[in-house]
């Protein structure tokens, strides 16, 4: 009985090294690796039952099929699987069924080659316990240039949705006239340039440290057109320091055509627009400086700021001077409530130009931003739902496939 | 001229934005050699941006100094530290290393711009100190909060809150100083900043499709 036993052990021992015997990997296929401009490989094969710790994988490459092959990679053969790519379900299978290995450039002669666009490579796979090894065949792939990144199908399909909701709004808005709520920092904008007014002073309106490029400084830009016009009505003094010359340029057409159109060109002047420098704390202490010494009544700072909004506002507050900010820079936020009177939070500064010019067509934006925002809500609520009960009931791959659609690639 | 004036420009903008808004979606090399392109331009066109901005530079801070206006003695200096900065930069050649260590034109950059940045940078410590006195002041139930909560970020990020907590309800209590903080700032004050962000991102959307469409001009310098 015990030595059947015995016989069993061994037998059960010798079957498990027959099944672990290195084979060729199965299933080996190189490809041009997906949403990429065309610069990486992939190489893929099914995991093999001898996948252990004790089992290593080296990939080489070579461009010709005879060689000379150079190593690439060496790796654990139970590491590297398809799951380890943080990719979306609709774009790449996630899955321990089957290894990948990434390959952008490879060593010859000591120096790193990366991969070309459009030429052919050749790889192969080798298996070793560190006694025996293992060959596989020749694959062979190109690297090409993708038409589509599929990673990003999700932000398409929402930029075309919420194109489609403004576009609708701004539509409607021509039919329906839209409640606006008050926005208190644009209702102050005529008190501040009375004020201005009344005491003889200039306002000062600054738009920001970023180019035209970004999307604060072009608010800023149609705010200052707004305030201008009110600037030119009340015959007060407007002056716009910059930090961007093509900034500048913009401005100094706004402001002109401000002038105009509230039938006082005369009173426009040139230098009302002026550069100052691009170095941060140089612009800084020199807008500081004008303020001490000018006085101004009323302070705008409008846009994107950094580490100047409060060296700015502080010494605006300390003129007393009526300040209104507005900036989407939420790290600066704080600093600009407790020194302005009035602070246009975020998404208060895009919402300036049609709640400043009344305009039905683009109030219509604002109330497509709106349903962006009950969207956006509901996503939250859904993808925490969602979260939480991927982790209590363990199913959190089929989840993972829903909360991908939430998520950036 | 109109057409110069107020079609061409909206063409310009309309079509670049739609171009590279598809342009965002595709990763081909054309696609990327595009946007590398265009980003040359840019820079490009910066550069000689620069001429219309020394040109603004020297105008202003010539009228201050022929019509003697308040402070005009700071625009003689601007002239002044511009002149020697561009004669001690073409004799360094525009380096400022070379073999034998800092050269003149980075002597400047060293020992006198990056001090100069360095005290305007420092000076924000004192503005924060005011700032917050004036936020501070709890008169209002949301400046008491406000309060409330600072005191309590001021504590955890510093030694001695954590050793005063410790002592008080000693180091195996279940709740730290630093716990409470991290709370606050990792889930009431993200929550916050997350809100507005998400806001942020739609008013940059909404008002990018309303420049790509021409809907909004006013940056152009137009009536709507």
């Amino acid at each position: 009985m015990r030595s059947i036993f015995h016989l069993l052990i061994f037998l059960l021992i010798e079957g498990q090294a027959f099944s672990q015997e290195l084979t060729p990997p199965k299933e080996l296929k190189a490809f041009d690796a997906p949403y990429d401009s065309g610069n990486v490989l992939y190489l893929t094969w099914k995991g093999m039952p001898y996948d252990s710790e004790k089992v290593d994988y080296i990939v080489y490459i070579s461009e010709s099929e005879e060689g000379p092959f150079f190593e690439i990679g060496r790796f654990k053969s139970n590491t590297h699987f398809k799951a380890d790519k943080n990719w979306p379900a609709w774009a790449w299978k996630r899955t321990t069924e089957y290894h990948y290995f990434e390959i952008s450039s490879f060593i010859k002669e000591g120096k790193e080659i990366p991969l070309e666009n459009g030429k052919t490579y050749f790889l192969k796979l080798l298996v070793t316990d560190g006694i025996k090894q293992v060959k596989s065949n020749v694959v062979s792939a190109f690297p090409k240039g993708n038409l589509f990144n599929l990673l990003k199908l999700n932000n398409l399909i929402y930029m075309i949705i919420f194109s489609v909701i403004i576009l609708w709004f701004i539509a409607r808005a021509k039919k329906r006239e839209l409640f606006l709520r008050k926005i208190p920092a644009l209702e102050a904008i005529e008190e501040a340039i009375g004020r201005s007014t009344e005491m003889g002073r200039p306002i000062y309106f600054l738009t920001g440290r970023l180019g035209m490029s970004s999307v604060s400084t072009i608010a800023s830009t149609i705010i200052l057109g707004e305030v201008a016009k009110k600037v030119a009505t009340y015959g007060t003094e407007i002056k716009v320091p910059h930090t961007d010359p093509i900034v500048m340029s913009v401005c100094q057409e706004i402001t002109k055509q401000a002038y105009i159109s509230a039938g006082r060109p005369d009173a426009y002047r040139e230098d009302s627009n002026f550069f100052i420098t691009e170095d941060q704390f140089s612009y800084t202490a020199a807008v500081d400086g004008l303020m001490v010494r000018e006085k101004p009544a009323a302070c705008f700072y409008m846009g994107y700021y950094y580490a100047e909004s409060l060296l700015l506002s502080e010494v605006g507050a300390s003129i007393g001077a009526i300040q209104i900010a507005g900036t989407d820079a939420e790290h600066q936020l704080p600093f600009f409530v407790t020194t302005c009177d009035y602070t246009l939070i975020g998404e208060e500064l895009y919402a300036a130009s049609a709640y400043l010019s009344k305009n039905p067509v683009l109030m219509g934006t604002l109330r497509g931003q709106d349903v962006g925002k009950g969207f956006l809500m509901g996503a939250v609520f859904i993808g925490t739902g969602l979260a939480t009960l991927g982790t209590i009931t363990g199913a959190m791959q089929i989840v993972s496939f829903v909360l991908d659609w939430f998520k950036g690639f | 001229m109109l057409f110069l004036k107020r079609y061409l420009p909206l063409v310009i903008c309309g079509f670049t934005g739609v171009v590279f808004g598809i342009q965002y979606y595709v990763p081909h090399k054309a696609s990327e050699d595009l946007l590398t392109f265009i980003n040359d331009w840019m820079i490009i066109i910066f550069g000689f941006s620069m001429i219309l901005a020394l040109a603004s530079l020297f105008h202003v801070h010539y009228q201050k100094i022929r019509r003697r206006q308040s402070g005009w003695g700071f625009s003689l200096i601007v002239f002044i530290a511009i002149i020697v900065t561009v004669i001690i930069g073409i004799i360094s050649q525009g380096e400022t290393v070379d073999e034998k260590g800092l050269t003149s034109f980075g002597w400047i950059y060293t020992n006198m711009l990056v001090p100069l940045s360095g005290t305007m940078f420092s000076i924000l410590a004192f503005f924060i100190a005011s700032a917050a006195f004036r936020a501070f002041r709890a008169r209002t139930l949301d400046a008491f909060l406000l309060l409330f909560a600072a005191i309590i970020i001021m504590f955890g990020r510093v030694p001695a809150g954590e050793y005063l907590w410790s002592k008080i309800w000693g180091a195996e209590f279940p709740l730290q100083m630093g716990d409470i903080t991290e709370w606050i700032m990792g889930v009431l004050n993200m929550a916050a900043r997350r809100g507005i962000l998400l806001g942020v991102a739609l008013g940059a959307i909404a008002t990018s499709l309303k420049i790509i469409f021409g809907i909004e001009r006013a940056y152009l310098g137009e009536k709507e």
